[in-house]
């Protein structure tokens, strides 16, 4: 009976959880493989998940093409570098600062963070300040800076592993030595915090791996392209196809040598955008997963 | 510390100067961008600036909500944060106990992997996935699937009675993997006292869920409810604009909030409706986190937020 009991529900649960994740991979199964297909096959018999015509054509026209699409690997590889270190750094200072509750200041300067959860000024507020104080309309600080920065659920789950996790003993018995401030936060804290610094930090890399909105408001097709990542570059394809074509044959004359796959090079090119997370994220699943379950549920 | 008070004051400079960048960043990316929000009142000149231009009073939302936008607007964002919160908390609760079930520790851990991966994508990301299925001339379903089942093509972007089913099923394909994810560390977090007392009494396996496992469940759904409701004025506006390809034909179903404004702004740089629908999300939104707050705050303290 127990056993009987036991064995129905393994069945059970394991047709549940498998059937969503069978569901969670098919369509970037479908992805790939479509990737792969002649596109004068796909154009007749659409994407299948068994085309009986398979070709690496879009990837030969994205090598042949590479001088854009790699630019633009570059660029999404910068700001994400960027983009997390700043963030980094100036969190866990703040965090750092917001720990010590009993300086004079310091609560309502946290309060001052918390408040940016509740309310805020609203997209086109936030879209005038940028744009006509801050000018930072096609520059390369248009990627980095509005909205992904510093977070507040990021800070207060540093300032916690802060309190919870570093004995307060360790920061006292430095300053008995005379260690100036800065010196105890970098020498003894930091080391310290590193699970919950690797957390935010690959969580923040994510954000700004796959970040197209800045590019969609902040920068020009004239002034900022640039500045392309491929998100942006993927957001912009879906729209212009013909025009990349164009630009091609007028350019290189490329085109004509590399047949242009004007379907498969799409999904190509989100497969190769995809393809830096799928091959990261299983090392660092642990991570991903202890940034949601820290993140998830309140301060 | 026998130090003088002076002493003690500028051993707090090192934080404060700490903090400082911080403060910075909030400064120019949260509180400016409130006062901007002025612009909502405002009859925006671009040659005057926020400051320069005429105050107009209510005139703004007046034809805002004369419009017809206002109202599918509202229902749209709405409507649909609903449907995610009640569908995906329940396929991520029945998701989490499932997992947490399995005693294979490979199992559960592949079987995670796997349902997470799509929350790692960008909505840029999910809009080719999606195109891939729904493609009008190459997509897998007007060309493998439909056919199947004897059923004609599909012009997917142009008819928008399928986009409700379609958004939903998008949306909790992304994210039930993140909810299933807070929840399972919840139930991993009960006590196995409560169930070796329930086997000792003979309680079947789906007792113990119904009985033990659910209602300890109550604290996090709640506090995820809460901030749902504070939510409820957003939209994910990668979800209504990727994932719909931006299709004009569908905006009766598509079109939240979040969509109208920056169509507004970006594409008919009209600062007065955008502004107004913007400050009406923005005002709207902090008003129900603080309400649901207090509401919870009287029934249930420890689930409060502050």
């Amino acid at each position: 009976m127990r056993t009987g009991e036991y064995r129905v529900t393994q069945i059970i649960t394991n047709v549940i959880c498998g059937l969503f994740a069978l569901l969670a991979l098919l369509p970037f199964i479908l992805l790939i493989v479509a990737s792969f297909t002649d596109n004068d096959w796909a154009s007749v018999n659409g994407f299948t998940f068994f085309p009986k015509e398979w070709s690496i054509s879009a990837y030969q026209y994205i090598a042949a093409k590479w001088g854009m699409i790699g630019r633009a690997y570059l660029m999404t590889i910068l700001v994400t570098l960027v983009g997390t270190l700043l963030c980094l750094v100036i969190s866990l200072l703040f965090a750092y600062g917001i720990s010590k509750q009993h300086i004079p200041g310091m609560r309502a300067i946290s309060f001052l963070l918390i408040f940016t959860m509740l309310f805020n000024g609203g997209l086109v507020s936030t879209y005038y300040c940028y744009t006509q104080i801050f000018h930072i309309k096609d520059t390369f600080w248009a990627l980095i800076l509005p909205n992904m920065m510093m977070n507040a659920f990021n800070v207060i789950l540093i300032r916690n592993y802060y309190i919870n996790s570093i004995p307060a003993s360790l920061e006292e018995a430095a300053r008995i030595d005379g260690a100036k401030e800065f010196r105890i936060l970098f020498s003894i804290v930091i080391p310290l915090s590193k699970p919950i610094l690797a957390t935010v930090g690959l969580m923040t890399a994510l954000g700004y791996w796959n970040d197209w909105m800045n590019g969609l408001y902040y920068l020009t097709a004239r002034g900022g392209a640039k500045y392309y990542t491929i998100q942006i570059i993927l957001n912009n394809i879906t729209e212009n196809i013909q025009s990349l074509a164009a630009a091609a044959t007028r350019s290189s004359g490329m085109a004509t040598m590399v047949p242009f796959p004007s379907t498969t090079i799409r999904l190509a090119i989100a497969v190769i955008g995809i393809l830096p997370i799928l091959i990261i994220y299983p090392c660092f699943q642990r991570y991903f997963v202890k940034g949601i379950t820290l993140g998830g549920v309140k301060e | 510390m026998g130090k003088s008070k002076k002493g003690k004051c500028s051993r707090y400079i090192p934080f404060y100067l700490m903090v400082l960048p911080g403060l910075l960043y909030l400064m120019m990316n949260n509180y400016i961008p409130m006062f901007g929000i002025i612009i909502a009142f405002k009859k925006m000149n671009y040659s005057k600036g926020i400051f320069g231009s005429d105050w107009c009073g209510f005139d703004n939302f007046r034809f805002l909500f004369q419009s017809d936008a206002a109202w599918s607007i509202t229902r749209n964002t709405i409507g649909y944060n609903l449907i995610f919160f009640i569908l995906g908390t329940f396929l991520a609760i029945v998701l989490a106990v499932s997992m947490n079930e399995l005693r294979s520790k490979m199992a559960q851990k592949t079987y995670q992997t796997l349902i997470l991966l799509p929350y790692l994508m960008s909505w840029v990301v999910v809009g080719y996935l999606v195109f891939a299925f729904l493609s009008g001339e190459n997509g897998f379903f007007n060309n493998t699937l439909l056919p199947l089942f004897g059923k004609r093509p599909v012009n997917w972007y142009n008819e928008k009675k399928y986009w409700p089913f379609i958004l939903v099923v998008v949306q909790i394909w992304k994210s039930v993997g993140y909810s299933m994810i807070i929840y399972f560390s919840s139930i991993v977090g009960i006590s196995q006292d409560y169930f070796e007392a329930a086997r000792i009494d003979g309680a079947s396996k789906w007792k113990q869920i119904r009985y033990i496992t659910l209602p300890l469940l109550k604290p996090t759904v709640i506090t995820l409810f809460i901030l749902s409701i504070g939510q409820v004025f957003r939209s994910d506006f990668g979800l209504f604009y990727q994932v719909t390809r931006n299709s004009g034909t569908l905006y009766d179903y598509t079109r939240t909030i979040d969509m109208y404004v920056y169509q507004a702004l970006m594409k008919n740089a009209d600062y007065s409706m955008s502004g107004a629908a913007s400050f009406y999300q923005s005002v709207c939104g902090f008003v129900l986190i603080i309400v649901a707050n207090q509401i919870v705050r009287k029934y249930q303290k420890s689930s409060a937020l502050f």
